[in-house]
Parts: structure tokens; sequence; C-alpha cells
């Protein structure tokens, strides 16, 4: 929550004496402003690509691409989520235990016989479920979402362990063949269902966030909740809508993770939340809210994902280097954001 | 300008549109309203009168259902109803400013004006077609700027301009205004009481809210007035007479308050010495040419200028809220660097900005929190105020601006706008700056509190405090200042002794060099 003051773009609960910004934005520029942090983002990964195919055989090709998807899809789509929450100025703590308790239910119920699409359903509905309880506490009793969502996080891992403290493997034909199975893409590339699923997620969110009412009332209510509601959008219905939509994100990226491990594990995703707000962060979400694109949260998927897969070839290093390469990159871009707000102003 | 004709003859008689019988309506602490009868005909302009924390906004909210209603019922066109939130007023043709410019100035003006009912295509949003949408309806209030631009690059004025274009994008049959003209200027107000004028007789029914009399009385067919909650009556706007209008709003003879309105500064600043403030080639590009400025303590200097004419630029140069560019700032005749507000406060300047929202009154802490903050920012946090002192201030400033409730320990949040205006001149004034900037200070206040406010500004010049004086209003300026430095065209034009100068005199000053395109107002 350290990190919500920092980018708090309006001066409206600090002593900050400077009114806010008033200059009208530069005409003509290339890009919008708004889409800088983004730009910013990918030029970042493009550089550390660049980086990584400059000193390593084999890295400067599509597939590393590829399998920087495949090895995130379900990351990719716990992002989506979670830029929906962001972009209301909520945040969603509770993914990451959603994402094992989904693994956990989809073991558990194969292992009991029954069918995979049945799974598939259960699955999802208990993440959406668990999505819109938390949506219509944080709404109807307006508590912070940070606490709703960290009991949240406590629950969901609680449940995962209450079906088994031991990792159940995953036998299902269906299961298995959704993780091995691939489409080949023109000049050879390789990509899994699971990467598919994510980038139609994406595209779909993409459309709900700037081409439907929905979307636009998200941004208004990161902008500003109380004229929202003046306004007479249902800001009700959107504050509950988004925390829903992330519960549905984190099951489904539950069940691409399954694909992927073909287990289920209570200790699965430990931590994986805050993988998902970097992302969100380091593509140019604002933590403060109405300001952000999905795309950016691709983008910061993508980093996070290069980073690893450098510290991988480069083989020297431990993987520990990965969390301190991520924080640095996070702070560098808050910093960067905050210094990007100032100087419009 | 007036059309007296027109507005002395409601077009129509008809049955209410709005009813509201008995409406109660009780904060923790505060009976906000007690028992309130009000209607609303078709085809009228209704103004809703009331010194600061009457319960005017109080009553509009209650009728949109942003507040619940403790007792009381509402008909709109005949039926009863209680909207539990604002959507469900709007859905029933009930559109409102609320007297917070509320908006998102985070999106576009389009979205800002058509968010919750954009022109769809296959069910998605057609971003063209909403543009479109709302130029046109931007054009219909004269106003010309981009709508795919970003609402928070606009001045206040402007945004005001677009939540009235909002309210205006749609057929509504009841036309709710807020104190909607507290940053206009003068053209942007006849605009709209002509958009206005043309909605009445389209038999809209406009409910009104302003402080400015002379509005009240160009635009209304007829008035209903609250005091403290009740309801003091309701009149024809032709038959009540200024005073008596007066005397209903603050309950008593308006004779002492004359005399106050009445007074003029009276003090004489003493040129020779050096001047408090002195600026010297100060400029910044696209926002303020480079420009020359004095001002001596126990002085008012007002600005006059139109909107845009770089009024608040300059100022916000001289308290370092945009870095100036180019030119040197001195303080009591020592040179200061000033990069940011930080420095600005540190060698004795104020602000009280036209921008309640943005100036940082923290809305969930008390009257009390509030002033110790700024105290204690202007002090530094190494040196504590003592708690005496503290208590004398706040209860000295509460009591010299009339801040209703006069509790120190009452939460900004819940004060009403005019009273939560009077905070932030309190927060400055506690700081015990040498050069007070004041930019539109009286902007949403009653008259009687604007009347104490000018009084206040004249006493604190005579105590030897340099004062900046802004006002959109220029008889304001032109009474309170011993000099006015005209603007336009953000450049300096003229300066001119304050009492001696007329509002003629300076109009003229600034039409001729005026090439008539003052509507046509960009972002710029
Ligand atoms: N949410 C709230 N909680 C507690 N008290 C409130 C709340 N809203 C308003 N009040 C109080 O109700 C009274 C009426 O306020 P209201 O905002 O209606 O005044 P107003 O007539 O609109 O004044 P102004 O001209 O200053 O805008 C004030 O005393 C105010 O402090
Ligand atoms: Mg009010």
């Amino acid at each position: 929550m350290m990190s919500a003051n920092v980018t708090t773009p309006t001066p409206a609960t600090t002593s900050d004496p400077v009114a806010p910004v008033r200059k009208p934005a530069t005409k003509g520029s290339l890009v919008p402003p708004r889409l800088l942090p983004v730009l910013a983002t990918f030029v970042l990964f493009v550089l550390m690509f660049g980086t990584g195919a400059a000193r390593y055989e084999n890295f400067g090709t599509a597939q590393t691409v590829a399998n920087l998807l495949i090895d995130n899809s379900f990351l990719i789509v716990l992002a989506v989520g979670m830029t929906f929450v962001i972009l209301t100025g909520g945040i969603d703590l509770s993914v990451g235990s959603v994402v094992a308790l989904s693994t956990m239910v989809a073991a558990w119920g194969l292992q009991a016989g029954l069918p995979a699409p049945l799974i598939v359903l259960l699955v999802l509905a208990t993440g959406t479920v668990f999505g819109l309880l938390q949506g219509l506490i944080i709404q109807r009793f307006d508590i912070q979402p940070f606490i709703v969502t960290l009991a949240g996080m406590f629950l969901a891992r609680g449940l995962a362990f209450l079906i088994s403290a031991e990792s159940i493997s995953i036998k299902d034909e269906t299961f298995r063949g959704m993780s091995g199975g691939a489409v080949t893409l023109p000049g050879d590339i390789v990509i899994t269902y699971g990467v598919v699923i994510a980038l139609t997620v994406l595209a779909i969110a993409a459309y709900v966030l700037h081409r439907t009412r929905f979307g636009r009332t998200v941004y208004a209510v990161g902008g500003n909740e109380h004229s929202a509601m003046l306004m007479g959008l249902n800001t009700a219905r959107v504050k509950v809508g988004v925390y829903t939509i992330s519960g549905f994100c984190a099951s489904l990226a539950g069940l691409l993770f399954s694909f992927y491990m073909l287990s289920g594990n209570a200790l699965h995703a430990v931590g994986m939340e805050l993988d998902a707000i970097a992302a969100v962060v380091i593509g140019g979400t604002l933590l403060a809210g109405g300001a952000g694109y999905v795309v950016g949260s691709l983008l910061g998927v993508l980093v996070l994902g290069t980073i690893q897969t450098l510290i991988n070839f480069d083989g020297t290093l431990s993987s520990w280097w990965t969390k301190i390469f991520i924080g640095a990159l996070l702070l560098a871009f808050i910093v960067l954001q905050r210094a990007a707000l100032r100087r419009r102003q | 300008m007036t059309e007296a004709a027109t507005a002395q003859k409601p077009s129509s008689t008809g049955a209410p549109v709005v009813e509201m019988r008995g409406i109660s309506i009780e904060f923790p602490g505060v009976k906000a309203l007690q028992d309130v009868d009000f209607r609303l005909l078709p085809g009228e302009v209704h103004a809703l009168m009331g010194e600061n924390g009457a319960g005017k906004s109080t009553l509009i909210k209650a009728l949109t259902g942003v507040y619940t209603i403790d007792s009381g019922q509402i008909r709109v066109g005949g039926a009863p109803v209680s909207f539990a939130r604002p959507a469900e007023a709007q859905a029933a043709g009930v559109s409102t400013v609320y007297q917070e410019v509320n908006l998102c100035a985070n999106l576009t003006v389009a979205e800002n004006i058509l968010l919750g009912r954009e022109p769809r295509k296959a069910g998605a949003i057609d971003g063209r077609a909403m543009r479109a949408r709302a130029r046109e309806v931007l054009t219909s209030i004269g106003l010309h700027i981009d709508p795919a631009s970003t609402l928070s690059t606009h001045p206040i004025a402007v945004q005001q301009l677009v939540a009235i274009a909002r309210a205006v994008a749609v057929d509504a049959s009841v036309l709710i205004l807020d104190e909607p003209t507290s940053s206009l200027d003068a053209d942007e107000v006849a605009e709209l009481f002509r958009i206005m004028r043309t909605l009445r007789d389209k038999g809209t029914a406009i409910l009104f809210v302003s402080h400015f009399l002379d509005q009240v009385y160009e635009i209304s067919d007829r008035m209903t007035v609250l005091r403290n909650g009740k309801l003091v009556g309701e009149y024809l706007t032709a038959e009540l007479s200024r005073l008596d209008l007066i005397s209903a709003m603050i309950g008593r003879e308006l004779g002492e308050m004359d005399a106050l309105a009445r007074m003029t500064a009276s003090h004489e600043a003493d040129s020779s010495r050096v001047p408090t403030l002195r600026a010297r080639g100060l400029g910044r590009v696209g926002s303020i040419e480079p420009m020359d400025l004095d001002v001596h303590a126990g002085e008012v200097v007002g600005l006059a200028g139109l909107l845009g004419s770089g009024r608040t630029e300059l100022v916000r140069l001289l308290f370092g809220a945009d870095r100036p560019e180019r030119g040197t700032i001195e303080v009591d005749g020592k040179p200061v660097s000033i990069r940011n507000p930080r420095n600005a406060i540190a060698a004795g300047i104020a602000f009280a900005s036209e921008d309640r929202k943005g100036e940082g009154l923290i809305a969930d802490l008390s009257i009390r929190d509030n002033l110790v903050l700024a105290m204690q920012a202007s002090r530094g946090w190494a040196r504590p105020v003592p708690r005496r002192l503290k208590d004398e201030l706040i209860e000295k400033y509460i009591e010299l601006l009339d801040i209703r409730p006069a509790n120190p320990d009452a939460l900004i949040r819940n004060l009403s706008g005019g009273n939560q205006q009077k905070v932030i001149l309190a927060r400055w004034l506690v700081t015990q700056p040498k050069l007070l900037i004041l930019d539109e200070p009286t902007r949403g206040i009653d008259i009687g509190a604007k009347a104490q406010i000018m009084k206040l500004v004249a006493t604190l010049a005579a105590e030897g405090m340099a004062v900046i004086f802004i006002s959109a209003e220029l008889e304001e300026v032109l009474r309170i200042s011993d000099r006015v430095v005209v603007l336009r065209d953000r450049q300096k034009i003229a300066e001119l002794e304050g009492r001696s100068a007329s509002v003629n005199d300076v109009m003229s000053l600034i039409a001729s060099h005026s090439d008539g395109s003052t509507l046509e107002r960009n972002a710029s």
C-alpha cells in the first residue's frame, strides 16, 4: 500500500499546495502522453531482448518470445484481471491463492473421476464466485480492498490445504492434451493452447475496457469514484464487477497453471499475486487507478519473463537475481511514473 | 444583455414537475433541512437562495438521490419517487450539475460529456460518433475545445462548462445547476443564460443556485429562500426587492452589512519603501510574457483581465506552482529563487488558489487539523506551535471568517461548499504570510461572508501585509485594490489607481486591445 501513495496523481489528499495539471497536452507530439508509459515498457522489453540476443546464441529467435508466452500464459491472464482491479484504484491479493485452490480443485476432481469439462466449469465457477463475494463485501460494507482480499488470500490458500496437503498429480487425458498440445504458427513457431487462451482473454479485456460502458466506467471509478457516482454511473456494479472478473481470471489462470504443471498443490503460486501486480505496474498502470492499458500488462509480463530467461541463459547467476532485478525495475518504474506526472504539471 | 421582459414572465404555470413536501435531513449534529417544501414548475428558472450552509446543496442532493431523506415526500412528474442513486434521478429526467465540478479528470472531454450514454454501434462504443456528438454539444454552449483532449488539461472554468455541457446534452425535464457560474466570466455567464432561456422556453424546469444577486435577478422567475435549513418562503422574483431578499436570507436587516460592503480600502501604502515583492521580467514561455510587478507592504494590488488573460498564470509563477523560466523575484529586497511552492512558502508567500478541490484541504480531517497542518508546515517541523497559540489563531479565524459550524472539530467533508472555501482562506491566513495571493477568494461565498472577506483583506493590508487580489468580479477588484494591474493576452497592458478607476475604464482598456475573439477560447 505504500506504493499506492507514491503514485497518487492528485494532490487532493496531501497537503501539497500545488494545483493539479492544467497545461494543455502538447499538441502535435507523436504519441499522446497517456500512451507514454506503455511505450516505455515496450522499449524496455526490446532493449532487454536485444541484450539477450546479442549476448547469447539462440536467444534472438521468435521461438524465444513464444516460449516467454508459454511459460507465462497464466501470469498474463492473472495480470489482465488485476489490471481491471487496479484501474479502479483497488487491489486483489487473493489471486495467487485462488490459482492454488483452482489447481487443487481440478486435480482432486479429476482424481475423483469427474469428467474434465465439468471440472473446468467447476473451477471457473469457484473462482468467479470467490471474486464476486470479495467484491460484494468491498462494495457493500465499503471496506478497503487490501484487507478484504488479504483475508481472501488466506481463505483460498486454507481451502486448498483442506482438500489435501499433498500434491496431487493430474493424469487426465484432456488435461495432458492441453498441456502437451501445440499450435504451429507460420515460421515453425510453436505455442500452446494456453497462450491462445491467454491472448484471447487479453483481446476480450481490451475490447471490454475501451469499447463498452462497463469498461469506461472502470476508468471513471479509478479517476474519481464520487464524481462517477454523481454522474449517474453505476459504480457499485463496476466495483463488484472488477473483483468478479479478477476472480474469474484467477481461476482460469489456475487451469492454465494445472495444464502447465500437471499437478494440484496447495503450495502452487505462492506470491504470484505480487508478480501480477508487478507486471501491471511495470506495464504503466497507475496504482492509484484511472490510467493504464491491458497491453501494458502483457508487456509487463514479458519484461518479467525476459529477466527470468536471461538469468537462465546466463547459468551462473542464482535465480534469486530475478527477484532482485524485478524489485529494482519496479522501483525504477514507479519513480519514473511519478517524474512523468510531475513533468506534466 | 438583459432581457428583462422574458425574465419576468414564467412561460408556463402548469403542474409542478418536482414537488418536495416536508423534507427533513439530519446529519450527525446538524439539522441540514427541517420540514422544507419546494416546488419546481415546467418552463421556469427557479433560484434557490440562502447563505452558506443554508441547505441548498443538501436539498438538491435529497432530490437526486445522493442523500436519503429522513422524512417528507418527493414527487417528480406527479409520481412519488425515492431515488436511491443519482443514476435513477437521471433516468427520470433530472439532470444535475453539482456544486463541486464532478467529472473525471483522467478521461477525455467527450467521455465526460457522454459517459453512461455513449453512442454505440453494434454494442460497442463508437468513438468517432462520440467525439462528433460531444463537439456538437460543446459548440452549442460556445466552447471550442478538442473533445479528445484529457479533461485535466483544461482550467477550472472550462471544466465547469464541460459539466454544464454534460447536463444539457440530454433532453431532461428538470435541469439543476448548483452554482454553475462560480468560475465563469461575464461572457460565459451570458452564454449560459442564453442556453437556460432557450431550454426554459422549451418547457424545461430549471433550478439555479448562485450567490451573485445580479445573475439571480437577471435569469430567475421565482425564488425559494432557505435559512439554517428551514424554508423562509417562495417569491416571484419580480415582486421581491434585493433588500427584502437579503434580509430573508440572513434574517436581519441589511444595514450593517451594507456598511461593510461599501467599505473601501482606506489604508495608505508607503511606496517609497522597499517593496515586499519585486518581480522583474518574470515570465514563462506559453504562459506569461515577461513582466514587472511590485507589491508593497500594506498594499492591495488587484489583477484585472478576462478569463485566460494570464491572471492565474502570473500568480502561479510567483508562487512557484509553475516554474518561472526567466526573471527575478525579490522579497523584502532580498533576491529569492522560487522554483517550487515550498520555496515560496519559505519566503513568506501564501497562495489561496482558485481550485478548491486541488487546494489540498484534507477532507477527512477536522477544521482544526487542517489549520494546524498549515501552521506547522510554514514553521518547519522542528519548531512545534505552542498549543495556546494554535487554539487562539484557530478561534480567531473561525470567528473572523464566520465559518459554520464554528466547531474546530467539524470534518471538512461535511462543511458546505462556501464554508470549505473559508477554511482554505483561513489555512493560509494562519501562516501569517508577508505576501498573500488570493485567487478568486470570494467564489461560492454568500454576500454576507463576501463583505466580511473584503473587510478582512483590508484589515490585513492595514496591518502591513502585501496582498494580490484576483476576482472575476471587476467591481470587487476595484473596490479593494490600491492599484490594479490590467492583463490581456498574457501581457500587462496597464496599471491603474484602484480607487479612482472605474469598471468602464478597465473594460475599455481591455477592449481597445481586443480583437473580439474572447469567447473563442481554446484550451491553450
Ligand atoms: N454529509 C454531511 N455530513 C454532515 N453535515 C453535512 C453534510 N453535508 C452537509 N452538511 C451540513 O449541512 C448544512 C447545509 O449544507 P449545504 O451544503 O446544503 O449548504 P449550502 O446551502 O449548499 O451552502 P453553500 O452556499 O456554502 O454551498 C451545513 O451546515 C453543512 O455543514
Ligand atoms: Mg452548496
